[in-house]
């Protein structure tokens, strides 16, 4: 009897091909729409403060490697989805209009300031690893610190930086699920209310683990393709 | 043309330099040798000032620095064109090209157009006889090839002096030879030249006056007949046994 009823889940029946079928362009419309963009924007706005925060840790400067430090390691020291709480319900509940975020614009503070803090650290260590005899060669022909950054050292970190970059933006587009949480119409978020209506948990999650999953092979692919080109000068 | 005027240089407690003056005419070359950690590095580095001496002072034609006043980044920037630096273990830029590495001071430095750093480029290359390299990575040369390149790279700056810091002694024995032909074609067309080497043969040949270093200090110089075959000192004469050995 339970094996019957087991084996009932896991073959698919017509009815659950067409719920399949009913739910897949609400689930792809919640991936362009605010997957995607979310992803996209918040990995973008997130190197950028990565890189600044990077140049601020090796700066030299205290005050500047200061604050870089402190970003990071409240960053790192609290979860994203408390973060995403913060952001969204913690400031839009402080009657101050301006930091009354739309869902959308909440989670991409929060996933920007969260990859920034990762991300910096990978450029960090990028940059770090980079043979001090570059910088040096740099110098000698006259370059100055940011004439030196920007042609010898960042070129080369940005190769050493691609896989655990590619690592983050991957896991990026998992944690946009979390956005599901303030209410963005993304993916999983789609997905739940599928459920409350088809009463259908397993079918629905495994399509939506399937889709994460394809979106997240295509990447690792451009990932591939990005390195293979980057290491055209190494043996 | 080029001199180093009572140079003293500490890392911490350790003094590497102590009260070290050179003086080198347009178009001689100097070879400095001494044991390892006597301070030969230290003293090329002073002298393009990778390193900032505490005290005294270096000049190149008419520009001086004075160490023991605030020294500015200008300043530093404006003496390092004077002066091409080649590596031990070459440092070519492994991103770029052969004729990249070597148009980069030129072009990003010193703003010149990129045809014309492109034929000096070009030129730099045959003269060091990689004219058939120009576009290929540092990674697909031969270890003797690179330090080529990076004596043309530096070069390609137009420098007033040449440093050298050991540039063959990365290399298998059989590929210094056309590296130093390098550096020997560049004596004699009269480049000002400082070269902390070992190569004997290549000192013996080339350089005008021979310092030998110990511990921080200049412990003799002479022609190298005077340091080589009748050294005054007893620890000069301890290294050159040590060296024929
Ligand atoms: N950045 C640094 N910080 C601290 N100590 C240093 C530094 N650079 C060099 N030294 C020390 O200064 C001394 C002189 O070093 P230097 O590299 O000038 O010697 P060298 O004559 O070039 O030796 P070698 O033949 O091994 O290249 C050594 O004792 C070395 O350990
Ligand atoms: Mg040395």
């Amino acid at each position: 009897m339970a094996k019957m009823y087991l084996l009932n889940n896991i073959f698919l029946n017509a009815a659950d091909l067409q719920t399949l079928q009913d739910s897949f362009l609400p689930l792809m419309r919640g991936v362009l729409y605010y997957t995607v963009p979310l992803t996209l924007i918040s990995f973008f706005i997130g190197l950028l403060l990565a890189v600044i925060t990077a140049l601020f840790r090796i700066s030299g400067v205290k005050l500047l490697s200061g604050i870089a430090r402190v970003y990071v390691s409240i960053i790192r020291g609290t979860p994203l989805l408390v973060q995403l709480f913060i952001v969204f319900y913690g400031l839009g509940n402080l009657g101050i209009e301006f930091l009354k975020f739309d869902p959308f614009v909440g989670a991409l503070i929060a996933l920007s300031l969260n990859t920034g803090a990762y991300a910096s650290e990978i450029i960090r260590a990028s940059i770090l690893s980079i043979d001090k005899g570059q910088w040096e060669a740099a110098e000698s022909i006259g370059m100055s610190y940011l004439q030196s950054l920007k042609r010898v050292i960042l070129p080369q970190a940005t190769r050493v930086s691609i896989p655990p970059l590619s690592n983050s933006f991957i896991g990026l587009v998992k944690e946009t699920s979390l956005a599901s949480t303030i209410l963005v119409a993304e993916m999983f978020r789609k997905a739940q209310e599928i459920v409350a209506t088809t009463y259908q948990p397993l079918l629905i999650y495994m399509e939506v683990a399937a889709i994460y999953w394809v979106i997240c092979f295509i990447l690792s692919l451009i990932q591939d393709q990005i390195e293979a080109r980057l290491n055209r000068y190494v043996k | 043309m080029l001199s180093m005027t009572n140079i003293s240089k500490k890392f911490g407690d350790l003094e590497v330099l102590k009260d070290i003056s050179i003086n080198v005419d347009q178009g001689k070359v100097i070879v400095v040798i001494g044991p390892s950690g006597s301070g030969k590095t230290t003293l090329l580095r002073c002298l393009n000032v990778l390193e900032q001496p505490e005290r005294g002072e270096v000049s190149i034609d008419d520009q001086t620095i004075d160490f023991s006043q605030k020294v500015t980044k200008p300043e530093i920037r404006e003496l390092r064109k004077q002066t091409g630096m080649v590596f031990q273990n070459y440092n070519l830029f492994p991103h770029l090209t052969v004729i990249q590495n070597i148009m980069e001071g030129p072009v990003t430095v010193q703003k010149v157009d990129k045809a014309e750093a492109r034929e000096v480029a070009i030129r730099l290359l045959e003269k060091v006889g990689l004219g058939d390299k120009a576009d290929v990575y540092p990674y697909q040369l031969s270890g003797g090839q690179q330090q080529r390149v990076g004596i043309a790279r530096a070069m390609a700056i137009d420098p007033k002096v040449m440093l050298f810091d050991e540039p063959t002694s990365a290399l298998d024995p059989e590929l210094i030879g056309e590296v130093l032909q390098v550096m020997k074609d560049l004596a004699q067309e009269g480049m000002t030249m400082v070269v902390v080497t070992h190569e004997m043969s290549f000192a013996k040949d080339v350089a005008d006056e021979v310092v030998f270093m110990d511990g921080g200090y200049i412990v003799e110089r002479g022609s190298p007949t005077e340091v080589f075959e009748n050294p005054q000192q007893d620890r000069t004469k301890r290294f050159l046994n040590l060296l024929q050995h």
